[in-house]
């Protein structure tokens, strides 16, 4: 457990990979779902599930638990992943990851492609989005692959 | 059968009557409580728990004079056994100053002011050591933070500090601490962050440190800019947990995970 712990502070002390200075790509929100692609493009399954697993990149697993077994130390305080895809469609996925608290403002789940409305970002993070628009498509990609 | 199970339930309740009219339905838990058993015996027993270490460091810095004054803690103190109590009701605002200290703001003014010594730097070993010597004192005794008025604007501060989301991941020490307190995250129980056993033994950081150090992890852990090590916010912080863990048992130096 402690290990746990410390390698998921380790990385996200040391390596901010996930983060990009590109320009926020724009989107259009529909109802509870961002339809379109953020990248015009369908993501990578695979590599989507790669990113949800990585503590420092996707972090979804320190508050989520998910159908990825090898990763024995999931989170607790967020509903499981399994069947994300069963539940919401790929535009709903999109808009829950780019902006949740869009539906809900009093969301713990952090938007993982915001840079607006944040406070005292420490200044590797300062600007840049959790996730890139790539990103993003691929973790979407990979939750539509998982229904129940 | 059924019975049985109403008089059980009669009683069960009755209980919890009894509990909240004596006050005694306690809902706030030390960290220890959500520690393993292996953990806890670590803390419970002294030649074991690392902290104890630092006591023993601690107790011969007490003795040691420093500074210009050639003075030593126990020429003015005496015994270390006198400061019991102490910890548990810091951070105080000190004679003849208008802001709070914590322990180790407390302990640097004697080494400047009374041993006209050089403060220890944060986290500096003798420092950590004489914390846990003077905290050890108050094992065991209720956190009782001073009737201060002057405390309060300061408290109210860590309050809004405490509640405020921040950092890339814009999370609150609320949202964590309070909201989601016995839950998971990534297979560690959350706590519910009262500070009832610094300066700890962290398993994590191989090493005695302050809770100024805890919760400085808590901010690089939400990608926030943690504040300088001497900035106001870390005690304003301190003042408010303290607060709320008022009358829970100090149990210094502790073990965590």
């Amino acid at each position: 457990m402690t290990r746990a712990w410390q390698l998921a502070f380790l990385l996200a002390l040391a390596a901010p990979v996930a983060s990009a200075q590109e320009a926020l790509r724009p989107y259009v929100v529909t109802g509870d779902a961002i339809q379109r692609s953020l990248t015009g493009r369908p993501g990578d399954a695979a590599r989507g599930r790669a990113i949800v697993a990585n503590r420092s990149a996707g972090l979804c697993l320190l508050c989520h638990s998910g159908p990825i077994p090898e990763e024995r130390f999931q989170g607790t305080l967020a509903p499981s992943l399994a069947g994300a895809g069963s539940r919401w469609s790929e535009g709903q996925l999109r808009l829950r990851i780019v902006d949740g608290a869009r539906l809900n403002p009093d969301t713990i789940m952090p938007a993982y492609y915001r840079i607006t409305g944040l406070q005292r970002v420490a200044r590797p993070f300062a600007g840049k989005t959790v996730l890139t628009a790539e990103q993003v498509e691929d973790v979407v990609a990979w939750l539509a692959t998982l229904k129940e | 059968m059924k019975a049985a199970r109403a008089a059980l339930g009669l009683v069960s309740l009755f209980a919890a009557t009894w509990a909240v009219a004596q006050g005694t339905l306690e809902t706030r838990r030390s960290g220890y409580q959500d520690m393993g058993a292996a953990l806890r015996q670590m803390q419970d027993d002294d030649t074991a728990n690392p902290g104890m270490l630092f006591v023993q460091l601690g107790a011969a810095a007490w003795d040691k004079p420093a500074g210009a004054s050639g003075k030593s803690c126990a020429d003015c103190h005496g015994a270390a056994s006198g400061m019991k109590g102490v910890a548990a009701r810091y951070p105080a605002i000190p004679p003849g100053a208008d802001k709070p200290v914590d322990l180790g703001g407390r302990i640097n003014l004697c080494r400047t002011g009374r041993q006209q010594a050089e403060p220890w730097p944060a986290e500096h070993r003798d420092l950590l050591a004489l914390e846990a010597l003077v905290a050890l004192q108050s094992r065991g005794e209720p956190i009782a933070p001073p009737a201060d008025p002057r405390l309060a604007p300061f408290r109210e501060r860590g309050a809004e500090i405490y509640r405020r989301r921040q950092g890339q991941l814009n999370l609150s020490c609320a949202i964590c601490h309070d909201d989601n307190a016995g839950k998971q995250l990534a297979g560690v129980v959350i706590p519910q962050a009262h500070p009832t056993g610094y300066p700890i033994y962290r398993l994590e950081w191989q090493a005695l440190g302050s809770l100024q150090r805890r919760l400085r992890n808590c901010l690089v852990g939400v990608r926030a800019d943690a504040w300088p090590l001497d900035a106001m916010e870390y005690v304003e912080l301190e003042t408010y947990l303290m607060d709320r863990a008022r009358g829970m048992k100090i149990e210094s130096p502790a073990v965590r995970p």
